[in-house]
Order: C-alpha cells, then sequence, then structure tokens
C-alpha cells in the first residue's frame, strides 16, 4: 500500500529549475556572487570572518574616539598605540604561534619579567649590552624548549607544562633580587630616549623598529615556509598532519621555542621602555597577549588566524586604554572591564559565525 | 577446530597463477602484530605486483587496517619482513613510506579542512623557491592534477568547504602526485555516488597503465569484482590465502571471508516479511506531527508502532539523520509535537529523551559514539550509569555482569570486558555501542548507519538483533545507506529527499528500485499512480530509475513547459 505525503509535490517546481541552473556543475563551482554574497561569506568565514571583524571594530572605535575628544584624530596617537605596546605586539605573534597548534603559553608574562631581571641584575654588574641581550635571547629559548619538550615528549598539557614554566621563572626573578633594580647603562637609556622621526613631528622608537621585524618574519615564516604551513596543520588536525608525512613533532617543540624568544625579546623591550627590572612586573601580560591573539581572530581551538590579526588586537586593546586616557575621568582599570567585555563578545561571535556555516 | 585447517590449502593454490607475473613490489613474510588484549596479525603474508589492482578482503577485525598501517609504516611490526622493489625496509612513519612511494588514501579523509586545497594536495614536497614555499607554483600543480581527475576545484579555496566526496577526490589528487610505485586505497568510495566511482575507477584504470601497485579495500563487493585483478583474504587476523579475482566466485569469496556458510540473512528476509505488525493506533508509541529544525529537516510526521521497525531512505543530506537526531533529543525541534504513548513531550536534550525510553545510536560511531579510551565494560555500562545518575554507581559485580553477558549476546570480538575499546574492530565498537543502548532497555532504538563500514557477518549478526528486538515489542527506527538493508528490515519505509519525507509505505513489494526511483524524483512517476494506492511501487522503478530530475520535467502539468519557454 502507497501512500503519498502532498507536501514535496508543491515545493517541486521552484526545486527544480534552480536544479537546472547549477547545470550539474562541480560541489565547488561557486562561480560569481555577489557583493553581499560574498561579504557575507568573508564574515561567516572561519579563516577571515573574525579578523575581518576586528579591522572593523578597530577603525570603529578611532573613528568615535577622533570624534569624542580633541586631539585624538592625529598620527601620533596612532603610533604612540605602536610604541607603547611594542613588546605585547611581540609577546603576541610567539603566542600566536602557540595557539595556531592548539596550544596555549602562561609563562611569557613571567619570562618577561624574568629577562628584565637578569638584563638589570648583569648590567649593573657591568656585563656589556651586546653579550647580556642575546643571552637572554638563548636563555629564553631554551626554557622553551624545555616546555615544548615536557608537552611532546610526555604529553603534558601545553596548560600545565607553561604554568610550571610561569612559577619557574617568577620565582627566578626573586632569587635575583627581591626589590627593583634600575639599568643606568648608556645603550639601554640611548634605546630608551631615542626617537626615530618619521617628518611632520611624528616619531617612533627603536623598539617599534624592532617588534614590525618580528611581525614581518612572523608572517613569513607562517606563510611562506613549511614550517609556517605545518603549524595551521597541527591545529587543523594533528594526526592528519602526521599522516600527510609533516614534521609535526619538531614543529610541535619549536613553536614554545618561539614563544620563549619572543617572551625574551619582549623582556628586553619592556627594560627600554621601564628601564628597571623588578619581581613583579608584568603580571598577568600573558593574558593580556592570549587576549590580543583571540580579538585578533585567532581561534583558541587553533588552526585559524594570522600574525597580522594578533598585531591588529594588541592595536585594539591599546585604542581602548587610549581613550580611557582621553576621558581622563574612569580609572585606568576600565580597560580591563572592557577588554574582557570584548573578548567574551568576541569569543561568541566566533562561535556563532563559525557554526552558522556549517 | 575447522579454522585452522582451513587457511593453509588455498594459500598453496596461489602459486600457479603468479607463474608469469613479474616480480612483486611489495612482499610482507610472517607479519604479525599485537596490541593490549588483541592479537591484530598473526603471521600474514601479502604481496602485490606492479601494474595490477589488488584487494585486501575480510571482516572487520579481520586485520585488513592493520596489514595496511604496517606496511605504511604507522604501527611497528612485532614479527616477519616487508620487501620493498627487492629490498627489505623498515619504516619508522608514513612519512618514510610515502618518501619510498607507498602513499595512502584513508578511509576516513585525512587532510586538513582549515587549509586550502593546494597545500592539501601538495603539502609536505611543496615547490620552494627563494628559500620559502613557491605558492604559484603549487597552485599551477594542484591545478593541473585536479584537472587530471576532472574536477572543477579552486585550489586557493578551503578544503572544509567541500563535500566529503569531493574531499576524498583531493585525498585522491595527492596521493597520486607523489609519484607512488604503490597506491593504498582504504575504502575510497564509501561516500562516493556513482559518478564519482566511475571517474574513481578511471583514475585507477589509468595509474595501473602506468605500473602502479594499486590496493582496492572496499566493502562492496561489485566494485572489488568490477576494479580488482587480485585479491587476498584475511580472518581473524590470519591470512586465509590470495586468489586471482577472474577465478573465485563471489559466493565462494564470501564464504572464506567469514568462514561459515551464510544463511541467516536469507531467513531473516522471509520472517520479516512474514511479521504482521499491529496497526491500530493505540499502539503506537511514538508519534511526531509535523517535526521540523529550521536548516535541517522541513515539518514533517512520523508515527512508530510499538514493535515496528522504520527504516528511513534517502541520500547522505537529505535530512535522514537530521530526523533522527530531533527524535532522539540530540537536535531541539522549533516546530512541531512529539507525543510518546499519548503523553506530549518536549525532547530538549538526550538525558529527556533516555528517560523516555528513547536511545540514539549515532553514525559518526568515532566522535558521537565510543569512548575508545575506556574498557569495553565501561563503555556498556556508560548509558545505563548516566541514566541512573552518579550518585548511584553501578555495583562493580553488576558491570560485570552486564558486560558478560551482552559480550556473549552479541558476540564481541575479543570477549574481554577490560579491552579499551579503540583496539576493537569498527563491527565491534558497533556491538558495544548497541550495547550500551540496549543495556538501558529503550522502548525506541533509533539506529543511524549502524551498519557503515563494518563486514557483512558483523552486518548479518547486527540485521538479526534488530529483527529479534522488534519482534520482543521495541521499536526501531533504522537509518542506512543501503536501501537492500532497509528493505531487508523494515516494516515501514520512510523515504527523505531535499529535507522533505516524500513518501511513507508499508514494505510490501517494495523494491530498491523504487525506492531509488522516489528518493531520486521525490514521487512516483505520475500523477495516477499515486491515486491508484494498489499499484505495485515496482512498476514505478521502470520509469523512474535512470532518469535524473530534469528528466522527468515532461511528466508534470503543462504549466512547467511553458515556463521552461520563458528560461
Amino acid at each position: 500500500m502507497t501512500k503519498l505525503l502532498e507536501a514535496p509535490t508543491t515545493n517541486r517546481q521552484p526545486r527544480q529549475r534552480r536544479g537546472t541552473g547549477a547545470g550539474g556543475a562541480a560541489p565547488s563551482g561557486t562561480g560569481r556572487r555577489s557583493p553581499l554574497a560574498a561579504a557575507l561569506g568573508l564574515l561567516t568565514s572561519p579563516k577571515y570572518g573574525p579578523v575581518t571583524v576586528t579591522g572593523l571594530l578597530f577603525v570603529a572605535i578611532f573613528v568615535i574616539g577622533g570624534f569624542r575628544y580633541r586631539g585624538f584624530f592625529s598620527g601620533q596617537v596612532f603610533l604612540n598605540l605602536f610604541v607603547d605596546n611594542a613588546y605585547l605586539i611581540v609577546l603576541a605573534v610567539g603566542m600566536t604561534f602557540v595557539i595556531l597548534t592548539g596550544g596555549i603559553d602562561l609563562s611569557v608574562g613571567a619570562v618577561v619579567a624574568l629577562s628584565g631581571m637578569i638584563a638589570a641584575s648583569l648590567l649593573q654588574t657591568g656585563w656589556s649590552p651586546g653579550v647580556v641581550i642575546p643571552l637572554i635571547l638563548v636563555l629564553t629559548s631554551i626554557l622553551g624548549l624545555l616546555v615544548g619538550l615536557m608537552i611532546h615528549v610526555f604529553k603534558v598539557q601545553p596548560f600545565i607544562a607553561t604554568l610550571a614554566a610561569m612559577f619557574l621563572a617568577r620565582g627566578l626573578c626573586y632569587v635575583i633580587s627581591q626589590s627593583s633594580i634600575s639599568i643606568t647603562d648608556p645603550t639601554f637609556i640611548q634605546l630608551a630616549v631615542s626617537r626615530i622621526p618619521l617628518g611632520a613631528g611624528l616619531s617612533i622608537t627603536p623598539s617599534v623598529i624592532i617588534a614590525l621585524v618580528v611581525v614581518g618574519i612572523a608572517v613569513w615564516v607562517l606563510h611562506g615556509t613549511r614550517f609556517g604551513r605545518t603549524v595551521y596543520a597541527i591545529g587543523g588536525g594533528e594526526q592528519s598532519g602526521t599522516l600527510m608525512g609533516l614534521p609535526v613533532a619538531r614543529t610541535k617543540v619549536l613553536v614554545y621555542v618561539i614563544s620563549g624568544f619572543c617572551s625574551g625579546l619582549a623582556g628586553v623591550l619592556f627594560t627600554f621602555y621601564t628601564l628597571s627590572g623588578y619581581p613583579l612586573t608584568a603580571i598577568g601580560t600573558e593574558l593580556d597577549a592570549i587576549a590580543a591573539v583571540v580579538i585578533g581572530g585567532t581561534l583558541l581551538t587553533g588552526g585559524y588566524g594570522f600574525v597580522l590579526g594578533s598585531v591588529l588586537g594588541v592595536l585594539v586593546l591599546g585604542v581602548i586604554q587610549t581613550i580611557i586616557t582621553f576621558e581622563g575621568t574612569l580609572s585606568s582599570w576600565w580597560t580591563k572591564i572592557f577588554i574582557g567585555a570584548l573578548l567574551l563578545v568576541f569569543i561568541i561571535l566566533q562561535k556563532v559565525l563559525t557554526a552558522r556555516r556549517r | 577446530m575447522t579454522q585452522q585447517t582451513e587457511p593453509a590449502a588455498p594459500a598453496q593454490a596461489a602459486p600457479p597463477a603468479t607463474a608469469t607475473a613479474p616480480a612483486p613490489v611489495v612482499e610482507m613474510r610472517g607479519i604479525s602484530i599485537g596490541f593490549p588484549g588483541v592479537k591484530a596479525l598473526d603471521g600474514v603474508d601479502f604481496r602485490m605486483f606492479p601494474g595490477e589492482v589488488h584487494s585486501l578482503m575480510g571482516e572487520n577485525g579481520a586485520g585488513k587496517s592493520t596489514l595496511i598501517k604496517a606496511l605504511t609504516g604507522v604501527y611497528g611490526i612485532d614479527a616477519g619482513t616487508i620487501t620493498l622493489a627487492g629490498e627489505q625496509v623498515s619504516f619508522s612513519g608514513p612519512a618514510q613510506a610515502q618518501a619510498a612511494g607507498i602513499s595512502t588514501v584513508y578511509q576516513e579523509v585525512n587532510l586538513l579542512p582549515n587549509l586550502s586545497v593546494a597545500e592539501n594536495i601538495m603539502l609536505g614536497r611543496e615547490p620552494h623557491r627563494f628559500g620559502g614555499i613557491d605558492w604559484r607554483a603549487m597552485r599551477r600543480r594542484s591545478a593541473e592534477l585536479l584537472a587530471g581527475l576532472g574536477l572543477d576545484v579552486d585550489p586557493g579555496s578551503l578544503l572544509g568547504d567541500h563535500s566529503l566526496a569531493v574531499q576524498q577526490l583531493i585525498a585522491i589528487a595527492r596521493a597520486i602526485d607523489v609519484n607512488a610505485k604503490v597506491l593504498i586505497l582504504d575504502e575510497p568510495t564509501s561516500s562516493l555516488d556513482a559518478d564519482e566511482v566511475a571517474e574513481l575507477f578511471r583514475v585507477i584504470r589509468s595509474l595501473k597503465g602506468q605500473g602502479v601497485a594499486i590496493l582496492f579495500v572496499s566493502h562492496f563487493l561489485d566494485q572489488v569484482y568490477e576494479i580488482c585483478d587480485r585479491l587476498t583474504v584475511l580472518r581473524n587476523g590470519q591470512l586465509v590465502g590470495e586468489y586471482l579475482v577472474d577465478e573465485l566466485l563471489r559466493i565462494d569469496l564470501v564464504q572464506k571471508m567469514i568462514g561459515k556458510e551464510l544463511t541467516a540473512l536469507d531467513d531473516l528476509e522471509h520472517r520479516a516479511h512474514a511479521a504482521v505488525v499491529d496497526e491500530t493506533d493505540a499502539a503506537t508509541f511514538v508519534t511526531a506531527t509535523k517535526l521540523g529544525r529550521r536548516g535541517a529537516i522541513n515539518p514533517a510526521d512520523l508515527p512508530i508502532a510499538v514493535g515496528e521497525v522504520v527504516g528511513l531512505a534517502g541520500l547522505l543530506g537529505s535530512g535522514r539523520t537530521e530526523f533522527a537526531r530531533l527524535l532522539g533529543g540530540i537536535d531541539r525541534a522549533d516546530t512541531g509535537e512529539l507525543t510518546i504513548q499519548g503523553e506530549n513531550v518536549k525532547l530538549r536534550t538526550p538525558r529527556q529523551a533516555i528517560s523516555k525510553r528513547i536511545a540514539f545510536s549515532s553514525e559518526n560511531r568515532r566522535d558521537e559514539g565510543i569512548v575508545g579510551e575506556l574498557t569495553v565494560r565501561d563503555n556498556i555500562v556508560l548509558a545505563l550509569q548516566a541514566d541512573r545518575g552518579w550518585a548511584r554507581p553501578i555495583p562493580k559485580k553488576k558491570q560485570d555482569e552486564l558486560a558478560q553477558s551482552y559480550i556473549q549476546a552479541l558476540n564481541i570480538r575479543p570477549g574481554n570486558p577490560d579491552a579499551l575499546v579503540r583496539n576493537l574492530s569498527g563491527g565491534n565498537q558497533q556491538k558495544v555501542l548497541l550495547a550500551r543502548w540496549l543495556a538501558i532497555a529503550p522502548r525506541l532504538l533509533i539506529l543511524d548507519e549502524p551498519t557503515r563500514g563494518i563486514d557483512i557477518g558483523a552486518k548479518a549478526e547486527i540485521q538479526k538483533l534488530v529483527f529479534n528486538l522488534a519482534e520482543n515489542g521495541m521499536s526501531v527506527l533504522f537509518i542506512s545507506a543501503e536501501l537492500e538493508e532497509v528493505l531487508r528490515l523494515s516494516h515501514r519505509v520512510v523515504v527523505l529527499r531535499d529535507r522533505n519525507v516524500v513518501a511513507d509505505l508499508e514494505n510490501d513489494g517494495l523494491t530498491v528500485d523504487s525506492l531509488l526511483a522516489l528518493i531520486a524524483d521525490g514521487r512516483v512517476a505520475s500523477d495516477d499512480e499515486a491515486l491508484d494506492e494498489r499499484a505495485p511501487a515496482v512498476a514505478v522503478a521502470a520509469v523512474g530509475s535512470g532518469a535524473g530530475p530534469e528528466a522527468s520535467a515532461p511528466t508534470t502539468p503543462t504549466t512547467s513547459t511553458t515556463e521552461g519557454d520563458h528560461s
């Protein structure tokens, strides 16, 4: 006995005509799309969506600030975002590598403090900056290597391994000194106070140049080398990456070395900024770096994201801080509240955007 | 045991057939591999010849996957030797095997959804220029490869944006590019439609012509007989024998694979049709009325009687899984009503469904089914424990009893309740899942593709089980891509197409062809026949089969023809 339902028959005509339109093209043959559809596709793409939103957000905040406050809409205010956050940009670059593989590095704030302490104490005893800075970079890279090996060889969760490294680095700060050590080395002072003029009354610091060079190298490594693509591959599917014959194990360790190196470098840039070493500096900075990376559109589960997005994330954090400074009446802790709210919105946004596509 | 005596004879019978063949490109001798609690391979010999398509046949758990992974260096071997092109080799990983000319396309697409198509094809051996990846050359090379496969795919697009079938062909494009001596295709056709399979076979034949040795593993006997020259049969981790495809009858092959006469299936068929279900509404267990969810399944009705097996037929993406997920409380319905034994309920979570004694077994065995790191026992008691609540743990003794009884009842192998589920074969994992749901004594059991990717023996056992459960008053919603299976088991068949229920038919004289016609066209061929309810569904097939949606247009009223002229 055969009973047929009515509903589908009515639906059938338009469906069928659409079918002939597509003409049996391959499933992927999307062809040309209207600008609106293209924009929607961009926004819902797990790859480009979040970073596009961040870019729009930055422009919006900057424009709003420009209308609200006198003197906000200037080139120097924009450049100061880089000047004040050069070390954070470097940290966020290292963090991007780690998060792209699906990991996390909680040790970076403590390592920033540790490299500041090493620099200040060694310079105090008369070491040359030309030796101290490379030494710091090597030491922090080795710390990163140890963390990476711990994660890879003993299959320790990145969260735990880097938490251990965080306590270790913070503890070592106090071993070096319990109080602040000021830096009087002429080279460091020179680097701290010198400005590089860009004309029209604009200027940046050497730290900005260093940070931008790091960003440039990171972009090239991530997009132009097999190592970089393997970083993405691990985030997309570690096992698939292994089966495709990619150097997964080596890469997984190396991202923590890179993060360690970047933390060391960020520590050095931070001492240019503060001209002292203090065991309690940069507490919670690792969370700022993670926030910048996430706001910059990198998925915490790995696989999707860009270094330039993370830079944009740092700029968004910076511009919020600047607005609060311009507002004058608000406590600087409001920055944290805004960042928290923003993070929440972004995580939800990522979920919504990527879920709609499926 | 009879098992021991049988393997020896055919193994010796094989050599004469190879007398004229060239030297084998791959020769594996006496391969043994063991996992905790499981002896996966026991002294297996295996060889492949250049320019031949070879098939590895066997039930799930026979050791096919393990043998492939031994060859590709994923698993280390405990004993035996592997020779590639005359040289003894020992690979420590797939990268080495790949470099030596052995590439593999695995059953589950092992590519990276977050990277571009070009990268998925080329990564690992990407062209370099000025110390970095040469993206242009990479795109160009992958575009050539895709064109060679007749695929119209933008190499720059994200892999994750493509359908599973396209991803599978991209995986093959990747494997072809390695200039492989040996190409291993592990269940490559399980997610492809007929046209795509034909396309794949065209590619396989051309590679064969170039002297590549191809290992084609598939559960589809038709495909094996169409494309393969030679096959090796494994059973329970041991070699049964190597045969030329032309010289082995299908029925003999099936017998060698399962090692017993397969009469259970035929028997089942007769009984299923003989069983008469009480059709009165009083016996209805669950009724869905205009139940739907936006973007998943359009509002549809579905009554399921007590002790009735309802089959859902339709293509992947037709809404068959989506509909079942609504009934199982996995996804929330946004329209319509669900009535369970006359009581109106809203299922928001699987837990609520379980408390109403509705069990849903997902098609995604690996991600939504088994917990691989737990033992067989833990997996079996999981749902029951969750239903009791964690405050009332099931006593250890009761757990052991439960596990032991289900292992025996469902013939789970190995019969060790402490074995980790991830070490079991697909068919046995499926049985563990079934045991888990049976343990909560469901009134409605929803089985989404319970027999996919498992061998004919386990399939028969699961089918028999479904049948017995229904006889004892359990309602079953059965989803399968294999229409024969749906027809064999179901009292009623509901056909879905493009997220709509297009037909709800008593399984009385239905044939695969008539179902195919419904799935392809969404309706029985002409309106007259729909009116005449007694018209046998078989008649439909003649008109509908082979005709795509476009071809059926002339049978629709004249209005559609004028519309056609317009455009």
